[in-house]
C-alpha cells in the first residue's frame, strides 16, 4: 500500500496573539508547525501501513522553514518526503497548492491513497483536497471519520453535519479525513533523531514547470483583522447572587419569552 | 445574458441562496438562475423569483455526489452564461465548489459568511488564521464561485412572478463511488443553527449525567443545548451535531448561555454571531468573560439550576 500524505505548515494558532490598538495578529516568535487534521491524515497513513506494508511519502508545499517543520512528520512515521518550496510559496492559494501538490505527486511514482485533512488548520478552506482529486482524476472521499481498506476496496464511513455515509470505491483514491478518525501519535525520541535522516526531495516550482509568478491568482485580501467585538461586558462577580440581577437584564432586552 | 447561478442541495440554504443571488443580482444587473437538481427542488423553485430554473432528472443525480453534481454545474453554468457561483457551504456543498471550482477555472471562496456588492466589485468575510481573524476577500477570476454558510440570511418566498424552467440533458460520467447507507447521526438531531437560544457547554461539565443541568436551562429558556468539540467527539457526552465551533456548527441564536468553557477561538468562532452571550465559569480570566455580554464568576452546577429555577 503507497501512501501519499499532503501536509500544509501553519503557525502554531494557540500561539498568536491579538494586537488589541490594530486587531492584527502577531506572528513574531510563533512557531511553525503541521496542520492540525494533517496530523491525522497521517496518523491514519501509519495506522494503515503498520496492518498492510507499503510506503508513505508525505508531500508539502510552502517556504524554505518546510525542511525543519517537515521532520515532524518523518518522526510520526512517514517513510519520505517530497518538498515544493520556495519564499513566495508562503499561504498560498488552494488552486496554487493543488497544482504544485499534483505535479510534485507525479514525481513520488504509482500510489494507492492520497490522505489529506478535510481542510488546513490556518485558512480551513477544503478545497485543496477536492482540486487535487480534480487534478489527478480521481475518485474523492471527504470528511471520513473512519477508514477500512480490503484488498483493492475502500470502504469509508463519511461525517456529514447530520448524518454519516458509509462508501465504498475501488482504489485509488484521494481521502480526506476529519480529525475524529484517530488520536496522532506522539513521536518517541528516537524517531525524532531518526526523521533527519530519512530520504528528502526538495524540488522548486520552476522544477516542476510551475512558474508561481506566472499562475494567475485568484482572491485579493482587503482586509484580515480579529473581529471587532461590541459586547457589553458586564461582570457579575458574586456567583449565584447575581442571578436575580442577570436575570432583570435580560427580561429588560426581551430575551426571556414570559 | 450573464447571470447568478445558485445551487444547493439542501432547500433552505438554496432559497436563502437564492434571496441573496436577487439582492446581488440587482445592484449588479444580473438575471438569477438556479440549479435544481435534487428531486423535488424545481417546482419548489418556479415562484421564488429567479428568472431560470434548470433542471434534470437522471438519474446519476441521485443520490447527490460531489463529482457528478461538479459536471452537471459546470455545464449548466455554460449553459446559463453563469459569472457568478452561489453554493451552500455545507459539507457536501464545499467538496462540490471545490471540484467545480477546478472543473471550470474558478476562483473559491468557501465558509463565507457574508457577501456584498461593493465598489470594488463581490467581497465576501471568512474566518482565517482559524477563527482568529476575519479576512474580507475578493475574487478575481472571471467566473467566481463563492460557497455561503446556511442561514446568512431570511430564504427566498414564494409567491413571485414564474420562472421558466429549462429541462437540460446533461452529459455525465458516473460516479466511481458507492453509496452503501446513510445512518442519522442523532435521532432527536435540532437546528443549532436556526436556534433563537442556546445553551453551551465545554469541559467544565465533570459527568455525563451532568448534561441535564443544561437542557434542563435549555428547556427553561425554550432553546437547545450545544457543546464544545471535545464534549462529543472525545467524551461522546452529546451527538456530534450539536458541535459548535470551526469545523462544527456555527450558531446567531438571540441568546446563548455559555457554561464551562473557556472560549478557544475553535470554539469562538462558532458563537460570536450571537446577539447576546452570558458566560458562566470559575476562571475569572477565562476568555470567554472577554467576549460576553454578560459575565457570571461561579460554578455553572450552582448556576444553571438556580438560574433555570429562576426563569420558571
Amino acid at each position: 500500500m503507497d501512501i501519499i500524505v499532503c501536509v500544509k505548515q501553519t503557525y502554531d494558532l494557540q500561539q498568536v496573539r491579538i494586537r488589541k490598538e490594530t486587531r492584527q495578529p502577531v506572528f513574531e516568535n510563533v512557531p511553525l508547525t503541521l496542520g492540525n487534521i494533517d496530523k491525522n491524515a497521517l496518523e491514519e497513513a501509519v495506522r494503515i501501513r503498520e496492518k498492510a506494508g507499503g510506503k508513505i511519502t508525505v508531500v508539502s508545499v510552502g517556504p524554505e522553514t518546510l525542511e525543519d517543520t517537515i521532520k515532524e512528520a518523518l518522526a510520526m512515521g512517514a517513510d519520505e518526503a517530497i518538498l515544493v518550496t520556495a519564499p513566495k510559496l508562503d499561504s498560498i492559494e488552494s488552486a496554487l497548492s493543488a497544482a504544485l501538490l499534483a505535479k510534485a505527486i507525479g514525481q513520488a511514482g504509482p500510489f494507492d491513497l492520497i490522505l489529506l485533512g478535510e481542510g488546513s488548520t490556518d485558512n480551513y478552506s477544503g478545497q485543496v483536497g477536492p482540486r487535487l482529486a480534480e487534478l489527478l482524476d480521481l475518485p474523492q472521499v471527504t470528511f471520513a471519520k473512519s477508514l477500512h481498506i480490503e484488498g483493492r476496496t475502500l470502504r469509508a464511513v463519511r461525517s456529514l453535519e447530520d448524518y454519516l455515509e458509509d462508501v465504498e470505491v475501488d482504489l485509488p483514491v484521494l481521502v480526506t479525513v476529519v480529525s475524529e478518525i484517530n488520536e496522532p501519535r506522539i513521536p518517541a525520541i528516537t524517531q525524532i533523531l531518526k526523521a533527519g535522516r530519512k530520504p528528502k526531495k526538495v524540488l522548486s516550482p520552476e522544477d516542476l514547470e510551475i512558474p508561481i509568478g506566472k499562475f494567475g491568482l485568484q482572491a485579493e485580501t482587503i482586509s484580515n483583522l480579529a473581529p471587532l467585538q461590541n459586547r457589553k461586558g458586564i461582570l457579575f462577580k458574586e456567583g449565584a447572587k447575581n442571578i436575580p440581577a442577570l436575570v432583570k437584564a435580560l427580561e429588560e432586552e426581551g430575551l426571556l419569552r414570559r | 445574458m450573464p447571470c447568478l447561478l445558485v445551487f444547493s442541495e439542501q432547500d433552505r440554504c438554496a432559497f436563502e441562496l437564492l434571496q441573496k443571488a436577487i439582492e446581488l443580482g440587482k445592484k449588479m444587473n444580473l438575471e438569477v438562475a438556479a440549479a435544481a437538481l435534487n428531486g423535488s427542488q424545481g417546482e419548489k423553485f418556479r415562484h421564488r423569483g429567479c428568472a431560470r430554473v434548470y433542471t434534470s432528472s437522471q438519474e446519476l443525480l441521485q443520490p447527490f455526489d460531489a463529482f457528478v453534481y461538479a459536471q452537471a454545474l459546470s455545464q449548466i453554468a455554460a449553459a446559463s452564461q453563469a459569472t457568478v457561483i452561489l453554493i451552500g457551504s455545507t459539507r457536501s456543498g464545499k467538496e462540490l465548489a471545490g471540484r467545480l471550482a477546478q472543473m471550470l477555472g474558478a476562483g473559491c471562496l468557501t465558509d463565507c459568511q457574508s457577501l456584498e456588492y461593493e465598489k470594488e466589485g463581490l467581497v465576501a468575510t471568512r474566518n482565517a488564521f482559524g477563527g482568529a481573524t476575519v479576512a474580507a476577500q475578493k475574487l478575481t477570476t472571471r467566473l467566481q464561485i463563492y460557497a455561503l454558510m446556511p442561514y446568512l440570511c431570511e430564504p427566498a418566498a414564494p409567491g413571485k412572478a414564474e420562472g421558466e424552467v429549462v429541462q437540460v440533458s446533461l452529459d455525465l460520467k458516473p460516479s466511481r463511488i458507492k453509496k452503501l447507507k446513510k445512518t442519522p447521526k442523532d435521532l432527536g438531531a435540532v437546528d443549532i443553527e436556526g436556534a433563537e437560544v442556546l445553551v453551551c457547554v465545554g469541559k467544565g461539565l465533570a459527568k455525563p449525567e451532568d448534561v441535564k443541568i443544561a437542557e434542563d436551562l435549555a428547556s427553561a429558556l425554550s432553546g437547545f443545548v450545544a457543546c464544545t468539540k471535545p464534549l462529543a467527539t472525545d467524551l461522546k457526552w452529546l451527538p456530534e451535531s450539536r458541535i459548535i465551533g470551526l469545523s462544527g456548527k456555527k450558531g446567531k441564536p438571540k441568546l446563548a448561555v455559555c457554561a464551562g468553557i473557556s472560549g478557544q477561538v475553535q470554539f469562538a468562532v462558532g458563537i460570536r454571531e450571537a446577539k447576546t452571550i452570558v458566560a458562566v465559569n470559575t476562571d475569572p480570566n477565562a476568555y470567554i468573560f472577554q467576549m460576553a455580554d454578560y459575565g457570571l464568576i461561579g460554578d455553572l452546577y450552582q448556576i444553571l439550576p438556580q438560574l433555570t429555577a429562576a426563569l420558571k
